[in-house]
């Protein structure tokens, strides 16, 4: 669209400059600054010197491994049962000050399993809090992400019809988009609470008092399900509009032809609602990981990561670290792994999702 | 038989509206509540979550809890720096990143394609894999302000404008737009002899009035309801926005009533705001997901 013939270096520089170096300067600076700073121990305020320490950030972050122990036994040999369970070593012997193995100095137990037999393998990691907020981000992902979508869907094609004050639902089912993520969680938190949570007295009436009530973010089976629920419901409006968007560049002439072919319902849907929608699914689902690997307002404003760890996330424990406790080093580690895992995912998902010639 | 599909279209149509609506409280209920709620004293409050009198204006009904909850923070103080923020900043980057799309779009200079794609990779960076090192970074830059040369940004409203003001989806949005526009005209323009600066004002502006609607409404969402950012470089409460204000309203034994009125208050005009400019507001969402 540029004219061909004129060229204007300077205008051209001065337009896009300010708004180039800004995004320079504040994105893609901080960006290389992760991986600087993720190789270092630089601190917030420090009076010492910052020095390079590779990958022990790296280290200290990922660091798992696996032990196997055989039972205890007893001078016959018979194993010694505790509580109906064989008795195993104690981890502490191997992890605390143990000469032969260096390298399992200070990690902990995060699970263990038994392959059959006697023995049980322990799984332990340098940090068991961090290895709980990748597993937790990941189901948070894993479920937000095709539910969200999947329900956003539902909502758009329920507010495409053609019906008297649709305009009025749309809007109802929008609302909660525009609301700040921190004031929705304040409120569910009120619906959650497990004395007199709204939810609770719900479930109460319609089970007839069969339901007890429960204390939703306090049990760790439930917090970061509550969290993933309140999550969809928050955002669900968002993704809606996007997939009415892309409902809208279907031309209708496909539709009239489908119904003088007398197509079902799930045949229009089939061959051409979902075939029509194929870029618009590619970017929501792109869109919901990016944003669900975010997670934080809802940690930090419900449950700061517990009960047990049970809601601990990648980027509330980079933010923990890097501003809680002023560890910009680890913080900034944190950040990098956070962002080699969202590139990887979304790459795998533009493959999957290619063009197939 | 006609009498019975009609009858049959009837019911059709009434559980269409059924399912609806039905959606529609799901969606709404927590707001209802958290309005409700904010005009009823605590214990009333918490005795009325077990029926549907929390979502009834019943009984002891003031707006007591508006008064306490200015009496307990500087409530003012927290909505003038979020106007404040947010203003400047939506401003800021109307002018900034049109200008950056324009010259995206119309003008030919050395360097633009290469500069464009590396502004859309942004777009794949969340900014908290940015943050901790933003945070780090913005502790140590210089300041000239009036009281002269400084070091350190934290407790301050550009630290809260500055890195926001600029963002590669803005910038997309606006090359979008303006790809659209006729080049011809601008061609022409430029033969009669007109600087960027009148094709800019004169020519491009007047045809972009839904574009720069949507820019703002966008950056304007972001802003307002921005934490983690201000969270981490306001310590000082003379610099906090609302929602990290909120803060103040759980030290100690949390009043509800209080809360819900804050919630209220500072969720209120947003949602007004949106009611009143719905179809900009859903448009400028729909917008981001039109892939070029």
């Amino acid at each position: 669209m540029a004219s061909k013939f004129t060229v204007s270096n300077r205008t051209g520089w001065l337009m896009a400059g300010p708004a180039v170096l800004l995004i320079a300067g504040f994105v893609i600076l901080p960006f290389f600054l992760a991986f600087y700073f993720s190789f270092t121990n630089q601190r917030l305020v420090s009076p010492n010197a910052t020095e390079f320490v590779g990958m022990a950030n790296y280290r200290q972050l990922l660091g798992v491994t696996t032990v196997t122990l055989e039972p205890v036994r007893d001078d016959s040999g018979a194993i010694v049962m505790q509580d109906g369970e064989p008795e195993y070593p104690s981890l502490r012997a191997l992890t605390r000050n143990n000469p032969d193995r260096p390298d399992l100095a200070g990690m902990r137990e995060w699970f263990s399993f038994s392959l059959g037999g006697d023995s049980k393998t322990y799984v332990l990691a340098r940090d068991v809090v961090f290895m709980k907020a990748i597993v937790n981000t990941f189901i948070f992902v894993l479920i937000v992400a095709p539910v969200q979508a999947g329900l956003a869907l539902g909502l758009a094609l329920l507010i495409n019809q053609r019906l008297r004050g649709i305009n009025v639902f749309r809007a109802i089912y929008f609302m909660p988009v525009v609301v700040s993520i921190v004031v929705v969680s304040l409120l569910w938190r009120l619906i959650y609470d497990g004395n007199s949570g709204l939810l609770n007295n719900l479930l109460g009436a319609i089970s007839f008092g069969m339901i007890p009530p429960i204390d939703w973010l306090g049990n760790p089976s439930t917090a970061l399900g509550s969290i993933i629920a309140m999550s969809i419901w928050q955002a669900v409006g968002f993704h809606m509009v996007i997939w009415l968007s892309g409902l809208q560049t279907i031309s209708p002439t496909l539709y009239e032809a489908a119904a003088i072919e007398g197509a079902s319902k799930w045949q229009v849907f089939r061959y051409i609602t979902w075939p029509g929608l194929r870029n618009t699914a590619v970017l929501i689902l792109i869109v919901i990981t990016m944003q669900a690997f975010g997670l934080f307002a809802q940690i930090d404003v419900m449950t700061n990561g517990g009960p047990l760890d049970s809601t601990q996330t990648i980027v509330f424990q980079a933010i923990e670290r890097g501003y809680g406790k002023q560890d910009i080093s680890g913080g900034s580690a944190i950040s990098v792994i956070l962002f080699v895992i969202v590139l990887s995912i979304s790459l795998i998902q533009r493959w999957l999702t290619r063009e197939k010639t | 038989m006609a009498l019975i599909s009609a009858d049959n279209r009837g019911l059709r149509l009434a559980t269409r509206y059924a399912v609806l609506v039905l959606i529609a409280i799901i969606f709404i209920f927590p707001l209802v509540f958290m309005l409700m709620s904010s005009l009823k004293p605590d214990q009333q409050l918490l005795q009325d979550s077990g029926n549907l009198r929390a979502f009834l204006p019943v009984g002891d009904i003031s707006l007591q809890n508006y008064y306490e909850a200015f009496q307990r923070a500087p409530v003012a103080t927290f909505v003038f720096n979020s106007v404040l923020v947010t203003g400047v900043t939506v401003a800021l980057s109307l002018l900034l990143c049109s200008a950056a799309g324009f010259a995206f779009v119309f003008v030919n200079w050395k360097g633009r394609n290469t500069l464009l794609a590396i502004l859309l990779a942004t777009l794949i960076l969340p900014f908290e894999t940015i943050a901790i090192p933003l945070l780090m970074m913005v502790a140590h830059l210089p300041w000239v302000g009036f009281d002269g040369l400084s070091w350190g940004w934290l407790n301050s409203y550009h630290v809260q404008i500055i890195p926001f003001i600029a963002d590669g989806l803005t910038v997309f949005l606006f090359v979008q737009y303006f790809k659209d526009l006729p080049g011809e005209l601008i061609e022409a323009a430029r033969v009669e002899g007109a600087s960027w600066w009148q094709i800019y004002r004169k020519i491009v502006m007047p045809l972009s009035g839904p574009i720069f609607a949507t820019a703002a409404i966008l950056k304007f969402l972001v802003m307002y309801n921005q934490y983690l950012w201000p969270l981490m470089v306001t310590q000082e409460e003379g610099y906090r926005p609302v929602m990290v204000g909120l803060q103040y309203f759980f030290q100690l034994n949390v009043a509800w009533g209080e809360v819900m009125a804050y919630l209220s208050l500072i969720t209120v005009p947003v949602l007004a705001f949106y009611l009143y400019l719905q179809k900009a507001f859903i448009a400028s969402i729909a917008s981001t997901g039109v892939k070029g």
